[in-house]
């Protein structure tokens, strides 16, 4: 196969990835979009193959392995996942294009001459300085995505970890990241090379370890995005414009995803990677008001209370995920619409631990897509609405953000469940939120608090009605 | 040397092609609606296992060196992970995908 035949093959394959990614502008065209990708990876695995053969019988035969293994892996793991472990699933994803990234430079390095960028020893300094950089990234990406898939699956703590002086190590360690990149480029010799490599891992756990649970959807945007951009750089010294095309599509998409996380929580980017948010500060300055009466309801006040309303707004939040929820709420739902009432769901943007998570739960228990609606699209709706039905979330309902100037979450849109006729609150106690928050919702007076697991109140509810 | 500075580096191209795409992302990915961003994050990091192609050729390289040993081991390991990440992210994208559906009428 001619080299310009596969370079065109490869941008096929390329235009292709920005068509499943054009597809998810809805769901009728998701499907679709879906299969486009597939297509479009088969073609840039086939172009590899056919035009740069492996060497010998063996190497065949350790590609072969090599892809049955991950397939085999990969297959079971999408099929057994449940959909409440979404987000660590995407950080451990997200983990291994890192860490891919990282062994594909390494075996340029070692085997130049495989990827025309050189001689061993002697490999042009372009290609070690995007070696370098993609290297880097990925390492980076690498461990970042494993602490952010252990703290996701609370395998370790959410709070943040703040190391002392973290700012100066963190500052040090890039500058002497930038120092092994230019001394590679130099010298070109092996131990710079996995210098780079072990700063760059060390760095991805420093900059994670200091984030708090209730920023991971940044932090899951954010190292979806550098995962794209190691996949570029090693694009770069490939030549190969499909890992081009696809490093930047996937880099700008992580990046406008921390965007849209980051706004929806009213907080800047910077203030995020900084961290410490969601620990013991925030908490200091919210739980110390003094404990007003709350008012409590039991599962069959709510039952009637919703039988007999003509409009219900349902508001889930990562509360529902944690109890699995969602097919108990779509069952309630079902006999209020039986009832005549309208039913409509409301999605906050940070509602979950990463972006959509609410959307592909509701998905899963069967919730038509029409009936979710988004925060700008419904926020004016709940003043008509008889009641908003809270399930999980918390802060996102907080109005605080809208009148209290001095709470730390103070100018982040949230959905406005209080100008509803009843607000109903299901949670497990009177504690603060995930961001260490006090809601001042709990008191008022048209609030009713259910409190319990959210899957056995919902239920109670049902058979309530 | 004197039709040097007339040949465009590939670099350059290379670069084109990256600004060019980061832009389109730009707009492609505002364009997906916010309902689907979980299956948007899943389907990026398989099609970012497009780095495949690089563990291919380190798969792939003739045995002629110790260097080449460590490039074929190197890039084994990429090939199967890049592989779980094209069939896991790829497969669980579809399922979520399917589990969209509209309302009944």
């Amino acid at each position: 196969m001619s080299a310009n035949l596969s370079a065109l093959l490869y941008l096929v394959a390329g235009v292709l990835f920005i068509l499943s990614l054009r597809g998810l502008s809805s769901p009728a065209s998701s499907r679709q979009g879906n299969l486009f990708g597939m297509i479009g990876m088969a073609i840039a695995v086939a172009t590899t193959l056919a035009n740069h053969p492996p060497a010998d019988a063996f190497a065949w035969i350790l590609v072969i392995v090599g892809i049955a293994i991950g397939a085999a892996i990969g297959a079971v793991i999408a099929r057994r996942v449940p959909m409440t472990s979404m987000p660590e699933l995407v950080a451990a994803f997200h983990s291994l294009v890192g860490m891919a990234a990282v062994l594909v430079a390494a075996g340029a390095f070692y085997a130049p001459e495989a990827f025309d960028i050189g001689t061993p020893g002697n490999i042009h300094k372009q290609s070690l300085v995007e070696m370098s950089l993609g290297v880097a990234i990925g390492a980076l990406t690498f461990t970042g995505s494993v602490i952010a898939f252990l703290k996701l699956s609370a395998r370790m703590s959410g709070a943040p970890i703040i190391l002392p002086a973290r700012h100066l190590i963190n500052i040090g360690l890039g500058i002497a990241l930038v120092v092994f990149i230019v001394r590679l480029v130099m010298t070109g010799s092996a131990i710079d090379f996995w210098l780079i490599t072990i700063i760059a891992l060390v760095l991805g756990v420093l900059i994670i370890i200091p984030i708090g649970g209730a920023d991971m959807p940044v932090v899951i945007s954010m190292l979806n995005s550098y995962s794209g951009w190691a996949a570029a750089g090693i694009g770069f010294t490939l030549g190969n414009s499909a890992l081009i095309i696809t490093g930047a599509l996937v880099g700008s998409s992580g990046a406008i995803l921390s965007y849209i996380m980051c706004h929806a929580m009213n907080r800047s980017f910077i203030s995020v990677i900084l961290g410490g948010f969601g620990g013991e500060t925030a908490a200091a300055s919210g739980g110390s008001g003094e404990q007003k009466p709350a008012k409590l309801g039991s599962a069959d006040d709510a039952a009637f209370i919703m039988k007999n309303a003509s409009k219900v707004i349902i508001v889930p939040g990562y509360g529902m995920a944690v109890a699995q929820a969602q097919h108990a709420l779509r069952e309630m739902a079902d006999l209020l619409k039986k009832e005549g009432v309208e039913v409509k769901y409301a999605i906050h943007p940070v509602a979950g631990r990463m972006p959509g998570h609410m959307n592909v739960l509701l998905a899963e228990a069967n919730v038509p897509y029409d009936e979710v609606f988004e925060l700008e699209d419904i926020n004016s709706e709940f003043a008509q609405a008889d009641i908003a039905f809270v399930i999980g979330a918390n802060d996102v309902t907080n109005p605080a953000a809208e009148e209290d100037k001095t709470s730390p979450i103070y100018g982040m849109p949230v959905l406005q469940v209080w100008k509803a006729g009843t607000v109903m609150f299901i949670k497990r106690s009177l504690a603060s939120g995930y961001a260490g928050i006090d809601n001042p919702l709990f008191y008022r007076d048209n609030t009713m608090m259910l409190l319990g697991d959210a899957k056995k109140v919902t239920e109670n509810i049902v058979k309530g009605m | 040397m004197e039709h040097a500075a007339q040949v465009v580096d590939p670099f350059v191209f290379r670069l084109s092609i990256f600004v060019l795409a980061v832009f389109v992302g730009y707009f492609v990915v505002w364009s997906v609606t916010p309902a689907l961003h979980t299956p948007l994050m899943s389907v990026t990091n398989a099609i970012s296992s497009v780095i495949v192609v690089g563990a291919l050729l380190a798969g792939g390289v003739a045995n002629v060196s110790s260097g080449s040993g460590w490039a074929r081991g190197f890039g084994f390991v990429a090939l199967v992970f890049a592989c779980i990440n094209i069939f896991g992210g790829f497969l669980v994208t579809q399922r979520m995908l399917a589990m969209y559906k509209k309302k009944a009428k």
